[in-house]
């Protein structure tokens, strides 16, 4: 079996090397368009100003954000499936983006102005926002589709779709009060684009991975050993309960603070850890870090599509995210349960 | 499914019609609680009117008299678009729940609303101009092509259809189709346009769509009352069905087109509004049995009653703005929906 699995060490940095082109293609996709060796140039600090503004103010904080959003929804999912031994879990399918998401158009509609996103406080706050957002609506999912002490994975799907209707109208009901200006804000960022990309946010968001990831892979084992089955961990000597805790809320933590920033994208989730799992079989320990590169790839890739599929119009990251990922959804249903 | 259960009861209930009485009662209050409703719904809104005015515009109308022209034409026009697309979204999910013998379908959930809204988009950005008439034409076909997609991957899968993951699919479908509606939107500029038929309402409805909306749902109402009888025999199990004598192809073939030609009419007025498909249906059944003879025109009433009252709370929740009745309904649709989940669709 193990042979038929594609070398674990080839394959990510392939990815990484893929994620490069990607992003010298990214860089030079766009409204204004670079060419090759300006971008060079202007990387190596010898391009016209024009140049560096557009490349070093927007091109490369939204190609960082991509990556970073990226990483840790789809790291995010990877945990979910795995704790939940559920194949089809996903942030965005549980309903913990929408519950961030209405946390945040809250948010904006409270605190409302125009210059609801610019000062410097709230890009720091808005990932807290959302992260209580995403906590409280994975409790309610938790305990809603707890029933007689075990949760299985069927109803935990019924309730996540039940809490995405409840949420998007929330989200609805505030959008309708809000100021055109918010509201064409806030819409935007419900649909998932990257939108906010600028240095900012990159340094509000790069902590919170740098803190979460390295743990997630840290407890790859455990995670691994999860899968066995809640008497087969018990035996190992493994405290089920509180390791499932402590993985569900690094998963929920890394899809709030993603969502805080890089808004609603479905399906991310399950297409990476799924795509990941076909090519190096389920050990965490070579999943989880490849399923974060795939990831990065995905949204960097997708996040360049919409850009350049409907240009000069923008395709929101989101929105090509899920024309993707919904038919792989529907075939994942179609195989798996 | 407990199937022996179901079918006892649904027997019992075919040959002792105690429910009669109940279903009786339960139409007859919801007739009166309907025109009341319409009566409500006329008085308030933005413009105050007096219920004299309402009444003069009826029995004693004047051109020049403001008030009277705002009952008329504003008015007058929404709450019987409301109380039309209420009961069309009811009766749908109504049949859909009966053919299924899965009490999670309804119009929004199997991606039907998701399909018609689709093929809106398409409609509203290659042939621009197009006529309230084309319109529903493609919402008609939108329905179908929704309904199909679903149905057709949930029995697609291996172990074949069952209630959860019907919903799965639909939920999947919808966020496709979704958003590609969204995409273009964007890309043909006309994003305002489409996230009016997303956020479903019937604020802005023209006497015109009315007149035109009324055949359809009247017939499709019809349509769904001359098959109740063959719904309740379908609903006690395909074999059951056929042992008794019933073409079930055809009832289904039949059962499916009442759908889209309600679904269809419905959302090509008044946009995606989730979740009243299901849960009427569902207290038409508490309250009247399993006997469908009772339980679509009760759910045709009540469905009416639901949204007209949404669309009433709506209007009053953040006046002067208007809440969109869809959101309203899913406000009251989401708990059932949690404590049908809950039960993972056992009914």
């Amino acid at each position: 079996m193990s042979k038929r699995l594609i070398n674990f060490k080839t394959l990510f940095f392939s990815t990484i090397f893929f994620i490069i082109i990607t992003a010298i293609i990214s860089i030079n996709a766009g409204y204004i368009q670079i060419p090759l060796h300006e971008v060079i140039a202007a990387l190596l600090g010898n391009g016209t100003d024009q140049n560096e503004l557009t490349i070093f103010q927007f091109r490369l904080p939204r190609i960082f954000m991509a990556l970073l959003v990226g990483m840790g929804i789809s790291l995010s999912g990877a945990i979910l499936q795995g704790v939940t031994q559920n194949p089809l879990a996903d942030p965005g399918i549980l309903g913990i983006n929408s519950g961030a998401g209405f946390a945040v158009v809250l948010y904006m509609f409270f605190f409302q102005g125009a210059s609801f996103l610019n000062g410097w406080a709230s890009v720091y706050v808005l990932p807290i926002t959302a992260l209580a957002g995403a906590f409280l609506t994975a409790v309610l999912i938790y305990f809603l589709s707890r029933k007689n002490g075990h949760i299985t994975p069927i109803r935990l799907l019924l309730m996540g779709i039940g809490m995405n209707g409840a949420f998007n109208a929330g989200i609805l009901i505030f959008q309708m009060k809000m100021e055109p200006n918010d509201f064409t804000r806030a819409l935007t960022w419900l649909s998932g684009a990257i939108w906010g990309a600028n240095w900012n946010y990159v340094w509000a968001l790069l902590p919170w991975l740098l803190i979460l990831i390295p743990i997630a892979i840290y407890k790859s084992k455990v995670l691994d050993i999860l899968l066995l089955g809640d008497s087969t961990a018990t035996g190992v000597g493994i405290n089920v309960a509180r390791e499932r805790k402590i993985l569900l809320i690094i998963a929920v933590t890394l899809a709030g603070v993603c969502v805080a920033v890089g808004g609603g994208i479905t399906f991310l989730g399950l297409l990476a850890p799924h795509i990941t799992r076909q090519l190096v079989g389920p050990k965490h320990s070579k999943c989880l870090p490849l399923t974060a590169a795939l990831g990065s790839f995905i949204l960097l890739a997708a996040d360049t599509l919409g850009r350049v599929v409907m240009a000069p119009s923008e395709l929101p990251v989101g929105i090509v995210v899920s024309i993707l990922g919904a038919p792989y959804f529907i075939y994942l249903l179609i195989k798996s349960i | 499914m407990d199937s022996t259960i179901h079918t006892k009861t649904t027997s019992e209930s075919l040959h002792k019609s105690k429910n009669r009485w109940i279903a009786l009662i339960v139409l007859f209050i919801g007739i009166i609680g309907l025109f009341l409703s319409v009566v409500i719904s006329i008085r308030f809104g933005a413009a105050d009117l007096s219920y004299r005015d309402v009444l003069g515009a009826f029995f004693a109308f004047e051109e020049d008299n403001q008030a009277h022209v705002i009952v008329r034409e504003l008015r007058l026009p929404r709450a019987v678009a409301a109380i039309l697309v209420g009961s069309a979204l009811a009766v749908s999910g109504a049949i859909m729940q009966g053919m299924t013998r899965n009490p999670l379908a309804s119009p929004s959930i199997m991606g039907v609303t998701a399909g018609s809204s689709f093929l809106i988009a398409i409609a509203l950005a290659f042939l621009p101009g197009i006529s309230y008439f084309g319109l529903s034409i493609f919402s008609f076909i939108g329905s179908g092509l929704g309904a199909c997609l679903v149905f057709g991957i949930s029995s697609l899968s291996r172990g074949g259809m069952t209630p959860v993951k019907l919903a799965l699919a639909g939920s999947a479908i919808t966020s496709l189709l979704t958003s590609l509606s969204t995409a273009i939107g964007i890309k043909f500029n006309i994003a305002k346009d489409i996230s009016y038929f997303f956020a479903g309402g019937v604020s802005a409805v023209q006497p015109t769509q009315v007149h035109f909306l009324l055949p359809f749902v009247i017939s499709g109402l019809l349509l769904a009352i001359l098959l109740s009888r063959s719904i309740t025999v379908l609903n006690l199990g395909e074999e059951a069905a056929k042992s008794l004598g019933q073409n079930t192809n055809v009832v289904k073939f039949l059962g499916a087109v009442t759908v889209l030609l309600l679904t269809g009419a419905a959302v090509s007025i008044a946009g995606v509004i989730g979740f009243v498909g299901l849960i009427v249906p569902h207290i038409a059944r508490f309250l009247v049995g399993t006997d469908y003879r009772w339980i679509i025109p009760c759910s045709a009433v009540l469905g009416g009653i639901l949204l007209i009252a949404a669309d009433i709370v709506g209007r009053m929740v953040n006046a002067p703005f208007e809440t969109p009745v869809g959101a309203i309904t899913a406000v009251v649709g989401v708990p059932f929906f949690l404590y049908l989940a809950r039960k993972e669709g056992r009914v």
